[in-house]
């Protein structure tokens, strides 16, 4: 089948599998709208996800395993974006935060540039020493202080300093529209810490770069989770505001139960439906936006420069081209394509749980994401994003049918039959290792691969 | 006397424990080498490995423990650990039969053979959650403490009780046994021999008739006893759940860079700097500061560096000032 064609049937699939899930509940499909549609909104965000990993891995070879990381980032974002800010956080402490991390800062700077402008020997040693170890007990005196500050501010439902929101504790949620603000927000933080993996970890070779952005996603979780002050930790956000209208304001309006009468949609559910169909609008519009970008950059001479880049580092550093300083580029445009996708996902969710953020669910997924869809090719990923996602929510009810079949012939109350039926939810895992495994190995340009 | 407190106070939170995860560490760190100096990729389906060979030995273990069969004092776990290397063994030939060999023959990229790691990792995530769910099992028997704290203490009148666990004993005594044999096959043993040549210079070494399957094949077997002894050790040593050998990759990782990618002692010593900087930076020294410091001095907070949730950050940052300062690793690793 030539490419030109294979493209639009293999979409055709997917959005009939969609189809399937919303309208039939035969075999493993629901045949509900609402179970389809939620899958369609993550899968869209997924998308946004593995294009920004196609960037990174399709256009320029550089593999990244720190998504979880940048993803988590952009959720932040929408926290500070869209939250009100908590009263009295920034007198009784939150102005201690940031001094105590200029401090920090500045000792940072100020070590390195000892390091540079002193001449190597024990004097210089020491200085930098001595300032970091001074430096760092100053930074803790100050910052400490201001994180109790907050942190003291009614614990159970605040304790940290808050976003931007406008609207007040009280009003906030008829800001809806800050969390959308906080999308491109989110694509800068991620942006920004980005650079600063870029700086230190580009220049090694690509399984360290590999091992130093799964690092650094750890550690962006890690922080996340401790500092309270920041976005509460482990104790969480919810009740972000919306951008989209609430189910329940749907049903008390007049107008809307009459337009879903008129359908011959019960209320419940036809707001529930409409506030998903919302988010996709927003979500596909957003998409769209990004694949036409992605396309005008592949075809563009900066496209075909980094994939010059990509195929042959050596001669492309002959012809000219500062290999360092575009992979520095792209590495932190994909970083930002995750959290801004980071930030649309926690809007969706409502609420911002670390806990959450695991590296199989939010970095490999993706990984698999791209390498199935066709990495080098922006269709090619957004599609493995659809596939893969639908098939991550369906294995389960597949995963389950499964064990049903194995097990039907077992007698009831066996302990191995228990634990078979207990254990389908796992079947997930194994089953992307495999799908990972297969493409990799009989398909490695994966579905739609790169012209 | 307060010296004396200060120095049981060290030895109890921050020496002993250090040693013993610096041992898990150095034992996983062995094992990521030796595939980087063999099979030249990073593992990334390490840490899942280890949970499988470590839950092996458990199910070995439990059906001892319900059989009646032990050796008290130690825990019934050293008896089950060669079974479960077997089988760990059996399924790493298996992987690399079914997954790997073919990118070799087809000479693929090192970035190929890691993502089908990722695929590994993927698979053995699942297999391990399915045989053994998510969730903290407990396999430890026999004897806990060697030296219990408060023998300890009345036995030499200190203020201060050491503490010695049986898991903690084994650890090293086991690591230090794995480590003296490794190094005797790798150096005198022919087949050790074999290898070190074939980690050095491929084609010189296949042009002197060595068998690359059959050297990739014992690397395969020797990685399955490191990483069932140290995957069993860790879950001895504090629990096993699944989750967290999968985070053990990342100081495992940093671990084996740290020390040179490649270089076998490289990475027991670089086990050993990520273990005593994780427990020394995340370690509340107030007590140790207590008996040391006159009254006036005493810290009133907890003297702690850093929260213990930020020992990840800890091995990440000497990851990478490491490879930012000397790229092949304290000890002379392969090139970068």
């Amino acid at each position: 089948m030539s490419q030109s064609l294979r493209t639009p049937v293999l979409f055709f699939v997917v959005a009939l599998l969609f189809i399937l899930e919303g309208s039939t509940s035969f075999w493993v499909f629901s045949g509900s709208w609402n179970s389809s549609l939620a899958i369609l909104n993550m899968a869209l965000i997924s998308a946004i996800m593995a294009l920004g990993v196609n960037l990174q891995w399709g256009y320029a070879g550089l593999f990244n395993v720190g998504i979880m990381g940048f993803v988590a980032l952009g959720g932040l974002a929408t926290v500070l974006i869209s939250m009100p800010v908590t009263h009295g956080a920034w007198s009784q402490g939150g102005i201690g935060i940031v001094f105590g991390l200029l401090v920090g800062a500045a000792t940072v700077i100020a070590a390195v540039l000892l390091h540079t402008r002193m001449a190597a020997g024990r004097s210089r040693t020491l200085a930098v020493l001595g300032t970091l170890i001074v430096g760092f007990f100053v930074y803790r005196y100050i910052f400490d202080a201001g994180v109790a500050g907050v942190e003291a501010i009614n614990p159970a439902q605040t304790g940290f300093l808050g976003g931007l929101n406008p609207g007040g504790p009280d009003n906030y949620k008829a800001h809806g529209y800050m969390t959308v603000l906080a999308w491109p927000v989110g694509g800068l933080l991620a942006a920004g810490a980005a650079w600063v993996v870029g700086k230190t970890a580009l220049g090694l070779r690509s399984d360290y770069l590999a091992i130093a952005t799964l690092g650094i996603s750890e550690i962006v979780i890690a922080v996340i989770k401790n500092e309270d002050w920041l976005s509460r930790g482990v104790k969480n956000v919810i009740g972000l505001p919306r951008p989209v209208p609430y189910e329940i304001d749907l049903q008390q309006s007049a107008d809307f139960v009459a337009r879903a009468d008129s359908l011959g949609l019960d209320t419940t559910t036809a707001s529930t439906l409409a506030v998903k169909l919302s988010y996709s609008a927003l979500f596909t519009v957003v998409l769209v936006a990004l694949i036409i970008l992605a396309q005008l950059s592949l075809n563009s001479p900066w496209g075909r420069m980094m994939r010059a880049i990509r195929d042959n580092e050596v001669a492309a550093q002959a012809m000219g081209k500062d290999v360092t300083k575009r992979h520095l580029q792209i590495f932190v445009l994909g970083s930002a394509l995750c959290g801004l996708a980071g930030a649309m996902m926690t809007t969706l969710d409502g609420q911002f749980i670390p806990g959450t953020y695991q590296p199989l669910r939010f970095t490999f997924l993706i990984w698999v994401m791209v390498i199935v869809g066709g990495s080098g090719n922006n269709f090619g990923s957004v599609l493995g994003a659809f596939l893969i996602w639908y098939l991550w929510v369906q294995v389960e009810p597949l995963g389950q049918w499964l064990m049903a079949v194995i097990t039907s012939s077992m007698a009831d109350g066996s302990a191995l039959k228990d634990h078979l039926i207990n254990s389908a939810a796992y079947m997930r895992l194994f089953s992307m290792g495999i799908v990972l495994l297969l493409v990799l190995r009989f398909s490695p340009r994966g579905l739609i691969p790169e012209k | 006397m307060d010296f004396l407190n200060a120095l049981v106070a060290l030895s109890n939170f921050v020496l002993i424990p250090a040693i013993a995860y610096g041992s898990q560490l150095a034992l996983g760190a062995l094992g990521v080498t030796l595939i980087y100096g063999i099979l030249r990729f990073s593992n990334f389906a390490h840490g899942d490995t280890m949970a499988f060979g470590a839950m092996v030995t458990i199910l070995f273990t439990w059906w001892f423990q319900s059989m009646g069969i032990s050796i008290h004092p130690l825990p019934t776990a050293l008896l089950a650990l060669p079974f479960g290397i077997v089988v760990t063994a059996m399924l790493l030939i298996l992987t690399d039969r079914t997954v790997y060999r073919f990118y070799r023959r087809v000479k693929a990229k090192p970035i190929v053979f890691v993502m089908a790691s990722m695929g590994v990792m993927f698979i053995m995530n699942g297999v391990v959650r399915f045989i053994i769910g998510p969730g903290d099992q407990r396999f430890a028997d026999g004897e806990r403490f060697i030296i219990r704290a408060r023998d300890f203490k009345n036995a030499t009148g200190l203020n201060e009780g050491l503490a010695f666990k049986t898991s903690q004993g084994i650890t090293i005594v086991t690591a230090i046994i794995v480590v003296a044999v490794l190094f005797w096959f790798l150096n005198r043993t022919r087949t050790g021999k074999s290898m070190r040549a074939f980690s050095d210079n491929e084609d010189l070494a296949l042009l002197s008739g060595i068998n690359p399957e059959r050297v990739v094949m014992i690397t395969w077997i020797i990685v399955a006893a490191l990483i069932t002894i140290a995957g069993t050790l860790y879950g001895l040593d504090k629990t096993f759940k699944p989750f967290t050998y999968f985070q053990l990759l990342l100081p495992i990782f940093a671990s084996a860079i740290v020390g040179g990618l490649g270089n076998p002692l490289g990475a027991i010593a670089g086990g050993f700097v990520i273990a005593f900087s994780e427990v020394t930076i995340t370690y509340a020294w107030k007590k140790v500061a207590v008996y040391l410091l006159p009254e006036s001095l005493e810290p009133s907070g907890l003297v702690q560096l850093m929260s213990t949730d930020y020992k990840f950050a800890v091995s990440f940052v000497i990851l990478i000032v490491v490879l930012l300062i000397k790229p092949t690793g304290l000890f002379k690793g392969q090139s970068v």
